[in-house]
């Protein structure tokens, strides 16, 4: 276990010890992916590498996007564009617990000062058709993670079942660093010649992607790219698996989830909107999840997802 | 005598499951136990995040052996029958006894005998079985395992501790082996070490920063907070739940009271009260003089080098950030309230129309229209003014659609109150907005206000009728609409009022429009001529028409009368299945009262059972006299009149319904109780009339000395015809005295 206590100084000094952490724990470093998704769990390093019997460890910052969450850059912690941490390890080891308390001595949590609790919180994703069992962490009271190990995605049972690790960056950050306001948290080294606050940095964003969500995005536009993806999504996966160019077994997962992550996220785009009712709104959950389901299918059906000839 | 200890280290068990899961150790366990030919002292089981433990006491050191004697076919039995009773007890033919039965002929026998098994071999059977099929109410898998514990098992400690020392009881459940180890606090004492009994558990583990028992954990917080809060003249709110919850959450309980910050002292108090709660799991602290909440307590798991100054001051933190959020939903919803529309909360009003109730029973826009217009209805019986009725339930579910009501569901109602005020709406429009839930549970209290108590009835009204009229009722102990809760509601509130209408008309209105749009649906699927259909129902409802006026006006509209004649018989139908509904929703209520369920079928017996108050004041004058020796003259005359009565009207086949004459009366006997039937209905008529039914039936129970004198002296069955027949009709007239406020004949016993 690193026996880093030191208090890190700087936004990015939290998320790079934690890289370093998780990549001493033999972990995959990867980088985000580059779609926009509500939250780490979307990464395809997460979703699908949960499926199937590989085994996989992999850790990884993801931006991710709460349309809905936009408070023009005012509120002291609400944000529509903010960083995940996200750590998945196939088949989860018997020391998780352990291993991720490491983590948090790693970005400077002393525990003969906090109070650190595993509290009762179930994880579902209705729109990925996941869920699994676990805890919120919460430091003095605080939510601090997310742990969970997952027990079905994608409508497929979890064997051997991964352990999920997510970490709200910037809440984490906040409550390390000792800032009441996000936009005031020190982005890079404070001591730096150009020391930049997490305001410094996101500030206008916020203002400008809260008014386009709100109120400015096409709403008739987003509706068309919901099924424009919805349509390629299911295209992409009628494919037969055999490539007639290269007489490959091509099972175009990937990119069909692609489609599907546009598609969720177009869904929150338009929520954000407000043009989409209770009633629809199950609706459209339940037409995003279809699109995981199938995305599912089709990657256990894939190398990577644990398909071999052999068991063919 | 052994004594057994079993523990289940696991990652941390949902406080929730935790008491729950101890008993169901101690039950498994010990069950399986005794079935296995064990015997033991005495069981107790135990809790933590991290474990479940469960101590055995004075067990048994092996199951006594047992000897068992299966009679079998006669030796002379066809050879099948041999080979399956070979089967059955696992025996070859050489080791079955042969027993000549005499003239049954010679018989097999066979005696199975059973050693006696040492303990540790039952134990280990009995855990692993326990393990394999604990009722959690959510169990997970984990790494590559196939083994399902609410979450990852890391430790069994399974030892059998006698005068000779410990043993560890052999045991292997996917890998994880028993041994005598266990850990003690996750941060203080980490250090795994072994307990040779329950007591060295229960000491070593207090060492290491575990309190094994939950109810201590409980009562420590309590002592604890209590007296943090009074030293500073304050004191820590009640609450039970979250006083288990916060028990289940910790090992090693270590309370800290906190500041509320100023600015959030000015928020209504049940939304400080929640938030803490819910989402902090912080008791509240009050000010006695005051009754502000101005504290909070929080317990944390853990003692550190600052005496929790770092804790206290993130739970701050974190508080300040919730209340704050808080703050903003209260703020950003008074101003809504507080806006000038016409009329007042438009913006929540208008967005209930994009909330779906039920999808066969439309939105909360509609429903809440259906509720203003029954509300009006109501409101001149349970002496409400009809129109602060109507504008009270156009209000009373605004809140729903408010900010406060997304973050925190369990406050509507008691926020709508609070936004009502603040539109500045009349007291009785607030106070309905937050009682027309009521009563939700048995002991919950009544609304009295007028308006209240139409806007709660038309609510509850407008539920059942609406689910009768889907079809969607309860079934055994399936209820998810909660219409068992509902029907009581509005029992209670009837009662409550003292509501004197009849159900009827009330169910006529609820159902109205719900039978109404019913058969709309129906009919737009089946009928091609849908836009006939459609102009036909554009017919507004109208809270002024009753429902057979407006089915007269359609039945115009449609060719033959079909319709019409179909919808009322659906609403008679449904009428008629709410009612006995009801009815058994009453049986369930006044059992409870102590009154019994023939009691309450015998008054249900009589004309006028669908007014409630009405039919609930018989019941409790009948069950009163009924335990009282009045009751029993009363039964007793009224039975002996009846059971002649009846069998000789079976046997004549006619009814004697005339008035008896006195002129043709020949006895004494006979005269007395024709005077004293006068008498009494002179005293029970202005009874009856003013509902005193407990004086009806003590001047009814008076009759018993003169029916008993009558019967003694008088053969009914008299020679002749004519004074037979007026005996009967004097028998008749008795039956139709004394069964004035309950149909006798349905009582038991």
């Amino acid at each position: 276990m690193a026996e880093t206590t030191s208090k890190p100084t700087s936004f990015q000094e939290i998320i790079l010890r934690l890289q370093t952490y998780w990549a001493a724990q033999g972990c995959a470093i990867m980088q985000p992916y580059d779609m926009e998704v509500g939250a780490g769990t979307f990464h395809p390093a997460t979703t699908l590498r949960s499926l199937g019997t590989n085994p996989w460890a992999a850790a990884y910052v993801q931006p991710s996007r709460r349309p809905t969450d936009g408070r023009y850059g005012e509120n002291p912690n609400r944000l529509q564009h903010y960083y995940q941490y996200q750590v998945l390890i196939k088949p989860s080891p018997p020391q998780m617990q352990d291993l991720y308390l490491g983590s948090l001595k790693a970005i400077g949590i002393d525990f003969a000062l906090h109070d650190i609790r595993f509290v009762e919180d179930d994880w579902e994703s209705p729109t990925l058709g996941a869920w699994g069992l676990g805890w919120e962490v919460w430091c003095d009271g605080m939510e601090v993670s997310q742990f969970t190990y997952f027990q079905q995605v994608g409508g497929h049972d979890c064997k051997p079942v991964s352990g999920e690790l997510t970490y709200g960056l910037e809440r984490l950050a906040m409550y390390i660093l000792g800032c009441d306001h996000v936009m005031d948290m020190p982005f890079n080294d404070p001591q730096s010649p150009i020391a930049l606050s997490y305001g410094d940095v996101f500030k206008q964003t916020e203002e400008e992607y809260s008014r386009w969500n709100f109120d400015m995005a096409d709403t008739d536009t987003l509706l068309q790219h919901f099924k424009d993806a919805e349509a390629e999504c299911q295209r992409i996966l009628d494919a037969p698996y055999d490539d007639p160019k290269t007489g490959k077994r091509i099972v175009m997962a990937h990119p069909a989830y692609d489609q599907a992550i546009k598609a969720s996220h177009l869904f929150n785009l338009l929520d954000a909107r407000g043009v989409i009712s209770v009633t629809e709104r199950q609706a459209y959950i339940g037409r995003v999840r279809a699109l995981s389901k199938a995305c599912a299918d089709a990657f256990v059906q894939s190398t990577a997802g644990g398909w071999t000839p052999e068991a063919a | 005598m052994p004594d057994l200890l079993i523990e289940l280290f696991s990652e941390e068990i949902p406080a929730r499951m935790q008491t729950r899961a101890a008993a169901d150790l101690k039950k498994l366990v010990t069950d399986g136990l005794v079935e296995a030919g064990l015997t033991y002292a005495s069981a107790g089981s135990f809790s933590t995040p991290r474990r479940l433990a469960l101590t055995v006491e004075g067990l048994t050191a092996e199951s006594a052996a047992v000897r068992e004697e299966r009679k079998g076919p006669r030796t002379d039995a066809p050879e099948k029958a041999l080979e399956g009773f070979l089967r059955s007890t696992g025996l070859t033919a050489d080791q079955l006894e042969k027993r000549d039965m005499g003239k049954k002929g010679e018989v097999f026998f066979a005696i199975i005998e059973k050693p006696g098994r040492p303990a540790a071999d039952i134990i280990a059977e009995v855990l692993e079985n326990a393990i394999r099929n604990f009722p959690w109410p959510k169990s997970m898998k984990w790494g590559e395992g196939n083994l399902k514990w609410v979450r990852p098992l890391h430790r069994i400690l399974c030892i059998l501790t006698d005068e000779a020392g410990t043993e560890v009881v052999p045991l292997d459940v996917d890998g994880i082996k028993a041994a005598d180890k266990t850990e003690g606090h996750r941060f203080l004492a980490p250090t795994p070490f072994s307990v040779t009994s329950f007591e060295d558990y229960s000491t070593k583990l207090k060492r290491a920063y575990v309190v094994l028992d939950a109810q201590e954990r409980a009562d420590h917080i309590w002592a604890d907070a209590t007296s943090q809060a009074f030293a500073q003249g304050l004191e820590v709110v009640e609450d039970k739940g979250l006083l288990a919850e916060v028990a289940g959450l910790v090992e090693w309980p270590v309370v800290l009271m906190g500041e509320i910050d100023e600015t959030f002292l000015g928020l209504p108090p049940e939304v400080l009260k929640t938030s803490m709660k819910e989402h902090q799991k912080f008791f509240s602290v009050k000010n006695p003089k005051t009754g502000r909440i101005e504290k909070f307590v929080t317990v944390a798991n853990v003692e550190t080098e600052d005496n929790g100054a770092t804790i206290l001051a993130g739970n701050q933190k974190v508080l300040f950030a919730r209340l704050s959020d808080a703050k903003f939903f209260w703020e950003n919803d008074l101003r809504i309230a507080k806006a000038e529309t016409e009329p007042r909360m438009k913006p929540w009003l208008d967005a209930l129309e994009n909330v779906t109730f039920h999808n066969k029973l439309g939105s909360q826009k509609e429903r809440i229209d259906r509720i203003a217009a029954l509300a009006r209805e109501i409101a001149p019986v349970v002496g409400a003014d009809p129109d602060l009725a109507e504008q009270a339930a156009r209000v009373a579910k605004a809140d729903l659609s408010s900010e406060m009501i997304y973050e925190f569901p369990e406050l509507q109602g008691l926020m709508g109150r609070y936004y009502a005020e603040a539109a500045g709406l009349p007291a009785e429009v607030a106070n309905a907005a937050e009682e027309h839930y009521s009563p939700l549970g048995p002991s919950d209290d009544v609304p009295t206000a007028p308006v209240s108590v139409a806007v709660a009835l038309a609510d509850k009204l407008d539920t059942l009728t609406g689910f009768w009229a889907i079809d969607e009722k309860p079934t055994g102990s399936k209820d998810p609409f909660a219409l068992r809760r509902a029907a009581l509601g509005v029992i209670r509130l009837i009662l409550g009022a003292n509501f004197r209408s009849s159900l009827d008309s009330a169910f006529e209105a609820g159902f109205r429009s719900h039978v109404i749009s019913d058969f709309r649906r129906v009919i737009s699927q089946q009928s091609d001529e849908i836009q006939k259909s459609d102009l036909m129902f554009e017919l507004k409802i109208d809270a002024e028409n009753s429902l057979s006026s407006q089915i007269e006006a359609w039945a115009a509209s449609v060719e033959g009368g079909e319709l019409r004649d179909e919808i009322q018989e659906r609403f008679v139908e449904l009428s008629h299945e709410l009612f006995s509904f009801f009815h058994d929703r009453l049986k369930v209520f006044l059992k409870d009262k102590g009154i019994r369920h023939d009691v309450i079928d015998a008054c249900i017996a009589m004309p006028g059972n669908d007014d409630l108050t009405l039919l609930v004041k018989r019941a409790e004058a009948l069950s009163k006299t009924l335990k009282t020796e009045d009751g029993e003259n009363l039964v007793q005359g009224f039975k002996r009149a009846n059971n002649i009565l009846s069998k000789e009207e079976e046997k004549d086949g006619v009814s004697y319904e005339l008035d008896p004459k006195i002129e043709l009366a020949e006895t004494e006997e006979e005269k007395t109780l024709f005077a004293a039937l006068d008498a009494a209905e002179a005293k029970i008529t202005p009874a009856m009339e003013a509902e005193d039914f407990t004086t009806a039936m003590t001047a009814m129970a008076e009759l018993r000395a003169p029916i008993d004198a009558f019967f003694e002296a008088v053969k009914i069955n008299a020679d002749s015809q004519i004074v037979r027949r007026n005996r009967l009709c004097l028998l008749n007239r008795i039956r139709v005295i004394c069964g004035g406020v309950a149909d006798l004949t349905k009582l038991e016993g």
